[in-house]
């Protein structure tokens, strides 16, 4: 091994392995990660984190005050009342949940609130249906929140107790959720690596630390907190005269979370051993691709397993999985798709009259370039139909096609995976 | 002509006139509750200080001062949306001397339901630097009765210790007067107008505070700024109860009720003397206990108004003086009295 090898502070034989789904891997990194309040509600589909997290709380593993509430949209409210005083709150959704959250989901943000939400993805009613795909994701593509698309259990770990840390930066101060793929990831066993509870103590820092801001009245800088001794209000009325001029702030924080997001992931390196690309964007074998697939969440490890094998037969595709979908890397994902001559959008969402959204990213991204990529957009897995290695097979072998022909109409950019009909 | 003189209010030099609350940490004292109005004048300044923009005649920011009167220590205040909220705290000023927050219309119950379960973690902790720390909620008729009932009733279930008082101004106000699930039969708004088939509102005003009685929380209570003793008592018993308690205030809007800005007080009053609005508390151990006028109009029935006096003086209710409308005056003074011999029967501290 060279000399440049990383000795992490916690090699692996520090680590304890734990066989554990993705939902548990959720709740027991909240656990270490010293909640002070978790308020959840069981809306249909309803996850396990939440079950797994009153557990801890009935064992007495955990100071943490759980909130029953009655309704998503309560749970989000709560997070927000506990978060305004000052605690390090939590809480899990999924799918319908994650819509009736959408309203408090941008007060969290304009309230700069570092709250941070599991979303297990699942689709959206009509027609009802519990299983994975991205759409409930999109409902808060806008919201201000920063959003972390994990792979697998182990980085659905390893993201939560990041999530916190990117949260709870002083410059970002912006609520964050980590996405995992309902029961391909939530129900799914993997043996991950879990850290000792005091290395995820001192990782974060101990409790939530309250950020500072400067206030006229006191003539000082004050803590940002609903708090007897210096009282603030939160939520105040602001027209025409203020409100753009307290968006811009939350549009620079987002964008600093660019930097945060990579540094907590170095940081995370040097404390395990395990990082995830650059943090914004893990590619793969993308450097000298002619195709690349674009794709989020778990589907990335079915794709990867497919383009190992295309790349021993020779050819030259990659792929680039985006972990933060908000901040979107456009500066990183422009640099690593400049050279390639076709590039695959795998949206696990429809937009209905448009393309995908992760397609339209993308698209925005690449325009700028001098020259562009040819660019195609797969619709697959809805309402969690899974993705088998053999349909990206068939997608790569068309897509080898289109690259040969040079050019994609228009009436074809648009393409499904996996539907009958 | 009557020359009006503001009363002088003492200042310390060199403070502001209206100063924040200030609970330095580890603050223990406890306010006393004071009825005396000098002592009030003197020691105690209110929770929400001049400069907000509710309107001339609106009896909503005297429920707040009476109540903040009757704080106890250091208070957080959380506000629901509506006329409150959009009034006081327009940015960049705010009229709020304690902690306040505002999240959205139906979630001011689920809010102080998060902020008492981060003050019990950070009292766990040991990073709470006060004793205790009250949460009182000020909300509308809408986020209460209609739009944030469902929080509320969660709230009260899981017995987050939060006072909830309900300024009752029986209608939409902020938006424009339309009907809620508190706007009273027969009484006009925007969406219940007054036409030539229908006389106003058609159903009853949803009996709220029977309804938190019925989630048998520690302490119910209803309220108005006329009887502005027995609202301070009943808020210091809100908030030194271990529980959620609720109280009710009836709280006149001169743009929606349609009566003049000098009254408000005076149509409060009218509402208890009616029976409209009977005064009374409600604990799981002693049970319905009228309280002030209500409790003295129980003893002399005498006393009693009919329902005309609290109407005549409301341009919402003007129809329903109209000759033609006698049988509809009859069905409303019906039902009122109905309730009230309810209420009789139930109290226990009624003349039997």
């Amino acid at each position: 091994m060279s000399r440049l090898q990383l000795v992490p502070k916690y090699p692996r034989e520090k680590q304890v392995m734990m066989n554990l789904n993705g939902d548990e891997a959720i709740a027991y990194a909240a656990k270490q990660s010293y909640v002070d309040v978790v308020a959840a509600y069981p809306i249909t589909p309803q996850t396990i984190i939440v079950e797994k997290y009153s557990e801890f709380v009935a064992n007495g593993e955990v100071h943490t005050e759980f909130v029953p509430v009655e309704s998503e949209h309560s749970a989000m409210s709560a997070c927000v009342g506990a978060a305004a005083a000052g605690a390090r709150a939590f809480t899990a959704t999924s799918s319908q949940g994650l819509a009736l959250m959408v309203e408090i989901l941008y007060i969290a943000s304009g309230l700069r609130l570092p709250i941070v939400l599991a979303v297990v993805n699942r689709a959206l009613s009509a027609p009802i249906n519990i299983h994975n795909d991205h759409s409930d994701a999109y409902l808060m593509r806008d919201s201000g929140w920063i959003m972390l698309f994990a792979e697998n259990v182990q980085e659905a770990y390893d993201t939560t107790i990041q999530a916190f840390k990117i949260a709870e930066h002083p410059e970002v101060q912006l609520p964050t959720s980590v996405h995992i793929d309902g029961f391909f990831l939530s129900h799914t066993l993997e043996n991950i690596y879990t850290l000792p509870d005091e290395a995820v103590y001192e990782f974060l820092g101990g409790p939530r630390k309250i950020p500072k801001v400067r206030v006229d009245y006191f003539g000082e800088e004050v803590d940002y907190v609903l708090n007897p001794a210096r009282p603030l209000s939160f939520g105040n009325l602001a027209l025409y005269d203020y409100y753009f001029e307290m968006k811009i702030p939350q549009l620079i924080a987002i964008n600093k979370a660019l930097d945060v997001i990579k540094q907590v992931n170095e940081e995370w390196y040097e404390l395990t051993g395990r990082r995830y690309g650059n943090g914004l964007v893990d590619p793969y074998m993308v450097e000298d691709a002619d195709i690349v697939i674009v794709a989020m969440g778990s589907g990335a490890g079915t794709i990867r397993s497919v383009v190992k094998k295309y790349r021993e037969r020779g050819l030259k595709i990659g792929l680039l999985r985006v972990r933060s979908y908000r901040p979107f890397p456009h500066s990183d994902i422009r640099n690593l798709l400049r050279n390639t001559k076709l590039v695959v959008v795998m949206d696990r969402a429809i937009g209905p009259g448009q393309y995908g959204a992760l397609y339209l990213d993308i698209a925005s991204t690449l325009y700028h370039e001098r020259s562009r990529p040819i660019l195609v957009d797969y619709v697959y897995g809805l309402g969690g139909r899974d993705l088998s290695p053999d349909m990206v097979s068939t997608m790569i072998n068309q897509l080898v096609k289109d690259l040969e022909r040079g050019y994609i109409p228009e009436e074809e950019r648009l393409r499904f995976l996996g539907v009958r009909g | 002509m009557v020359v009006k003189t503001i009363p002088e209010i003492p200042v310390k030099k060199g403070e502001p006139p209206y100063k924040l609350w200030i609970f330095e940490p580890g603050e223990k004292k406890e306010f006393p509750l004071v009825f005396n109005l000098r002592q009030l004048a003197e020691q105690r300044r209110p929770a929400l200080i001049p400069g907000h923009r509710l309107c001339a005649g609106c009896a909503a920011p005297i429920v707040v001062k009476l109540a903040s009167f009757a704080f106890r220590g250091p208070t957080i205040v959380v506000s629901a949306t509506g006329c409150l909220e959009v009034s006081t705290s327009i940015y960049p000023y705010t009229s709020w001397a304690v902690p306040w927050i505002h999240n959205a219309f139906e979630n001011a119950a689920a809010t102080a339901s998060g902020i008492e379960a981060a003050i019990k973690a950070l009292k766990k902790t040991g990073r709470l630097k006060y004793d205790h720390v009250d949460v009182v909620v000020f909300a509308g008729d809408g986020g209460t009765y209609d739009i944030g009932f469902q929080a509320l009733s969660g709230m009260a279930e899981r017995g987050h210790d939060v006072l909830y008082i309900l300024y009752d101004n029986e209608a939409y106000m902020n938006t424009g007067i339309q009907r809620s699930g508190g706007t009273p039969k027969f009484a006009w708004t925007t969406t219940s107008p007054v036409g030539s088939v229908l006389p106003g509102k058609g159903e009853h005003k949803k009996p709220i505070a029977d309804i938190m009685v019925a989630h048998r929380i520690p302490y119910v209570a209803t309220a108005t700024p006329a009887h502005w003793m027995d609202l301070m008592k009943k808020v210091r018993k809100g908030i030194e109860v271990n529980g959620p308690a609720f109280i009710h205030a009836l709280s006149s809007c001169d743009r929606g009720w349609r009566h003049e800005e000098a009254i408000s007080i005076e149509i409060l009053r009218r509402a208890v003397d009616t029976c409209y609005f009977p005064l009374w508390e409600w604990t799981p151990e002693t049970g319905y206990l009228l309280t002030d006028r209500s409790l003295v109009i129980a003893r002399n029935p005498s006393l009693k108004q009919p329902i005309d006096k609290f109407l005549e003086v409301q341009g919402r209710f003007r129809h329903l003086l109209r000759p033609e409308n006698k049988e509809l005056l009859k069905q409303l003074q019906d039902y009122v009295d109905a309730v009230w011999e309810d209420l009789l029967k139930r109290a226990s501290n009624a003349p039997r």
